[in-house]
């Protein structure tokens, strides 16, 4: 075998070399906004899309429990970042039709000291309470049962908050149908501050990203984490081994859940406006085809997963929705609705013939590639699933907190098979 | 006198539909005993297993666990009409722990068809029992601030692999072990959850003689070391032979005898089931 | 709210939880046999709605009929075979995510075939009819629909009980592996009862889409989910079970938007479902199921 042997901290100085070039082309993108329009939003749909991705897996992949809500708990999240960030002076501009409820106009008035950046972070953490306390009560009568039934009681339930939030009689709170906007956006947008114009629109994103997804990493590589994971292999053996199904599947719902609704937040300040439409299943569904394409129990898949899909859904392929005409010839098929055909599809093949996805269950390492790279030289074949790069640092991959005990083979020979 | 029993279970029912899978069960383990529980396929015994441990909720009877009871049911609803076990009425209370709260009480179990979790190591299968016992919330789990019990419980887990003479496969897929050391990690992930009791549910099943008599030097020597309970369902009649202080033999749910090793093999009732009454 | 009004609601919603109650049919013995949520079904009723507005464009509605329930029929085999059949010894899950797959599927399928804007449902003549009995007048369609619905679940409760076929699917829907040793043939079974739940649909498409009078991509969302609550509460696997589901939903959500609760009639279906899911979950007329350990 090569001399070379992969070590830790060449992970660690690699990490932190991607991350830093990550950092420094983010935000000569971010400063360069007006040439890089369409790079720009993408990666940001991409960031918020991979956190969703990745609490959704939590459930899905790591935890074995099937849940449909994510785009209700991503409308509690949006909604209450829009209605609480939307600044003071432009409210009764959005809210022309039927005028503010007194109280809310109160609360924000009260909230109005605190200054931008800290409000709408108090914003998306009050909408992932809220959202969380909404899973912790679904979470009783539904976990209890089979799968299945949390995969429809939850669909109902995104059902229901979006009829609730359009419902006329929440106008004066939603808008009802008439939905939000003037929401703030990421970033400065003022010219003549410290910062350049643009600054943060992809740098805030991303460490929102980045802390959300490290924390759900860090959840499932702690001793909960693999009690997720018994639950998913083995429901009876994990309860025979002391664990407690109702309190973990619970715990994962609302972690899950929490996240879902902040990254929702996230979506809102994208997005600049919303309306209860946005929210329905479908945005469930979009997630659940990132999920399955990243590889369902895979942290990183579901980051690669949601950029592939982002990029190639809102940008590269973009022109399967237009007609296109080649030589005075009209290449068929090519219209609106095309594109989500095509996707569709594309998930069908997947569940159908590559059930593992773009990562399977592993995980992205560096020294996978390492390892990839050194077989590629000598000729062996490769295992799929380790040789994926992705245009992203890999969000916090903790190496293990505690090293193994001496018994243990150590890092370095074990792939000796 | 005799110590408190580490088990007891007195009439002990388990009716599902019109079936009487358990009826009238009533057996007490002494601490430190190897009890056997035998008899022929069908008999109830791996039933008695789930209602000791919480799987289902008894019909009628109850399980006392260290003088403390942990299952009781009475056939109520529908059941109430359709009760066919006996001693229909002495009871009139029900409780039943989750099988969680029965293993955090002391009480491990292994499953006649191996219940591994198969896409983990056989390492983390042994760390995910330990986790019943662990002290740290969720949010200390997951920011490293239990450094010293997790530590703690990987060190224990890598003992008893080592100790079950797995270690060398530590990092190996559970599903990709051969069948006889699934059973062992199997009862060596019961005694991860720290047991007082452990129910092992025929682990000598498709064994060779060898790996037979192996299996019950095993089970003794864990006895020992963990000074255990240990309540046994198996087939292989030399073994339990061996192993066991004390035997109970069902048949078609019912108690048809009690006793040691060489009192059952005497017993009429016990080799007429077995081979079938001459009429 | 006076009699007449009230028997009027009644008739609405009774005719109602007879078209729900079709589609409540197919859930619910596709769940008995497969134990998976068919969620492609809601989007199944859908394609027919589609089906008649193009089939009524060329044919008389006498004919259209027909051709709307076998196209419809060939649609769910179709489904099944492409999207469940190979993945039976799959994880529940991947079959799952194949069911949702094939909704997403057919929704952008319809989106882009049809458009997301609503089509115009063809009036069927007589059915259109305007009745009046007493004080209550309604069309035709309404009351056709509780006897039409009755009438097809007898035959099927016939052809169930009654029938070597029908017996052979109980057999399956009770121990899938036993059945399979004792020769019957799983695939045609699970294959005839994607054609009853399609051919159901297809007729609680055509009664219910003669009611609202549009179809979008997305009009079969909302009714699929309610009726695989009916299933539920009806309890999952038992055909009058679910019946009675339906009506009881359609009823429910008549009454709710009558009395001016429209926005919450939804929000109740699915309250109804979280209150059975905890006090009764194997629903009105469901068994008690165990998984042996």
């Amino acid at each position: 075998m090569n001399q070379t042997v992969w070590k830790k901290r060449y992970s660690f100085y690699l990490s932190l070399l991607v991350l830093l070039v990550a950092l420094g082309l983010l935000f000569w993108l971010e400063v360069n906004k007006s040439n890089y329009g369409m790079a720009v939003s993408v990666i940001q749909k991409s960031l918020v899309f991979s956190v969703v991705a990745v609490s959704m897996n939590l459930l899905n992949g790591f935890t074995g429990m099937f849940s449909l809500g994510q785009a209700g708990f991503m409308a509690i999240g949006a909604y209450t970042t829009a209605i609480l960030t939307i600044p003071l002076s432009r409210v009764d501009g959005v809210y022309y039709m039927k005028g503010v409820a007194p109280w809310l106009k109160g609360v924000k008035t009260t909230l109005s000291v605190l200054p931008e950046p800290l409000l709408i972070v108090f914003a998306l953490l009050i909408g992932g309470m809220i959202a969380g306390i909404f899973a912790f009560f679904i979470g009783i009568p539904v976990l209890r049962l089979k799968s299945d039934y949390l995969a429809i009681a939850t669909l109902g339930f995104s059902e229901i908050v979006r009829a609730v939030i359009s419902s006329p009689q929440l106008d004066r709170v939603t808008n009802g149908s008439y939905g939000l906007k003037n929401i703030p956006g990421f970033g400065v947008t003022q010219a003549g501050g410290v910062l350049p114009v643009g600054a943060g629109s992809l740098l805030i994103p991303f460490f929102f990203a980045l802390t959300t997804i490290a924390f759900i990493v860090l959840v499932i590589n702690s001793s909960y984490g693999r009690a997720f994971k018994a639950i998913r292999e083995d429901e009876v053996a994990a309860e025979a081994m002391g664990i407690n199904l109702l309190k973990h599947k619970q715990l994962a719902f609302v972690i899950s859940s929490v996240i879902t609704a902040m990254a929702g937040g996230m979506l809102a300040m994208y997005m600049r406006s919303i309306e209860a439409r946005a929210f329905s299943v479908t945005l469930t569904y979009d997630i659940l085809l990132i999920v399955v394409i990243g590889g369902l129990g895979s942290v990183s898949g579901s980051v690669l997963g949601a950029f592939v899909v982002t990029f190639a859904k809102d940008w590269f392929l973009r022109f399967f929705d237009s007609p296109l005409v080649i030589g005075g010839f009209q290449v068929p098929f090519l219209r609106m609705g095309f594109r989500m055909v095509v996707f569709s599809i594309l998930l069908m093949i997947v569940v159908l013939f590559y059930r593992r996805g773009l990562m399977g269950s592993s995980e992205f390492s560096w020294k996978g590639i390492f390892r990839w790279i050194r077989r590629k030289k000598e000729g062996v074949e490769t295992t799929k699933g380790e040789m994926i790069d992705y245009p992203d640092p890999p969000p916090a991959k903790p190496a293990p907190l505690i090293p193994d005990p001496p018994g243990a083979p150590q890092e370095g020979g074990r792939d000796e098979r | 006198m005799k110590d408190k029993p580490v088990l007891s279970t007195q009439d002990l029912t388990m009716q599902f539909g019109g079936v009487v899978a358990l009826n009238n069960l009533t057996m007490r383990i002494d601490p430190g005993e190897i009890v056997a529980l035998i008899g022929p396929n069908g008999a109830g015994k791996t039933t008695a297993f789930n209602a000791i441990t919480g799987v289902y909720p008894p019909t009628n009877g109850f399980v006392e666990l260290e003088g403390k009871i942990i299952q009781q049911g009475f056939p109520k609803g529908k059941m109430k009409r359709l009760y066919a076990g006996e001693n229909a009425g002495k009871y009139t209370k029900s409780l039943s722990l989750t099988p969680d709260r029965i293993t955090k009480k002391g009480v491990a179990r292994t499953f006649q068809n191996i219940r591994l979790f198969k896409n983990l190591t056989v390492f983390e299968n042994v760390l995910i029992a330990h986790h019943t016992n662990m002290k740290a919330g969720v949010f200390q789990a997951a920011f490293g601030m239990n450094r010293k019990e997790e530590e703690d419980m990987r060190k224990r887990s890598w003992e008893l692999l080592e100790m079950v003479d797995l270690s060398d496969v530590g990092l190996e897929k559970a599903d990709n072990l051969p069948y006889g050391k699934q059973r062992h990690l199997e009862i060596a992930r019961a005694l991860a959850t720290k047991p007082r009791l452990l129910l092992l549910d025929e682990p000598a099943a498709g064994m060779n003689p060898q790996e037979t008599q192996e299996m019950g030097d095993f089970i003794r020597d864990i006895r020992e070391r963990f000074s255990l309970t240990i309540l046994i369902i198996e087939h292989h009649m030399n073994l339990v032979m061996d192993i066991s202080d004390r035997i109970y033999v069902l048949d078609f749910g019912r108690q048809i005898a009690e006793g040691t090793p060489a009192e059952i093999q005497k017993n009429p009732e016990v080799i007429a089931a077995y081979l079938g009454v001459e009429q | 709210m006076s009699f007449v009004t009230f028997i009027q609601h009644c008739l609405t919603g009774v005719s109602l939880g007879g078209a729900y109650a079709l589609i409540a049919i197919g859930y619910s013995m596709v769940y008995g046999i497969l134990l998976l949520i068919n969620f492609a079904h809601a989007d199944i009723f859908m394609m027919a709605g589609y089906f008649m507005i193009f089939s009524v464009s060329s044919f008389p509605w006498q004919i259209s009929i027909p051709i709307v329930i076998l196209g419809t029929v060939v649609l769910g085999v179709l489904i099944e075979k492409a999207a469940y059949m190979p993945l039976r010894s799959a994880p529940r899950m991947s079959i799952m995510i194949s069911a949702i797959g094939v909704s997403y599927l057919l929704q952008n399928l319809a989106t882009y075939l049809f458009s997301a804007l609503p089509q115009a449902y063809p009036a069927i003549p007589p059915l259109k009819r305007q009745i009046r009995i007493g004080e209550v007048s309604a069309s035709l369609v309404t009351f056709l629909t509780p006897v039409l619905t009755i009438i097809l679940v007898f035959l099927l409760i016939f052809l169930l009980r009654k029938t070597k076929i029908g017996m052979a699917m109980r057999a399956v829907s009770k121990d899938y592996d036993t059945s399979k040793l004792m020769g019957i043939k799983i695939n045609s079974i699970i294959s005839l009862t994607f054609v009853i739940g399609s051919a159901l649909a297809a007729v609680g498409s055509i009664l219910y889409f003669t009611d609202r009078m549009s179809v979008t991509p997305f009009s079969g969302v909302l009714p699929g989910l309610k009726c695989f609550v009916a299933a539920v509460l009806g309890g999952i696997g038992s055909v009058p079970g679910a019946v009675i589901g339906g009506f009881l939903i359609g009823l429910s959500e008549t009454f709710l938007v009558a009395l001016g609760y429209s926005t919450f009639s939804d929000a109740f279906t699915f309250l109804l479902l979280i209150l059975i899911l905890l006090f009764r979950p194997t629903g009105l007329m469901g068994e008690d199921l165990q998984d042996k350990v």
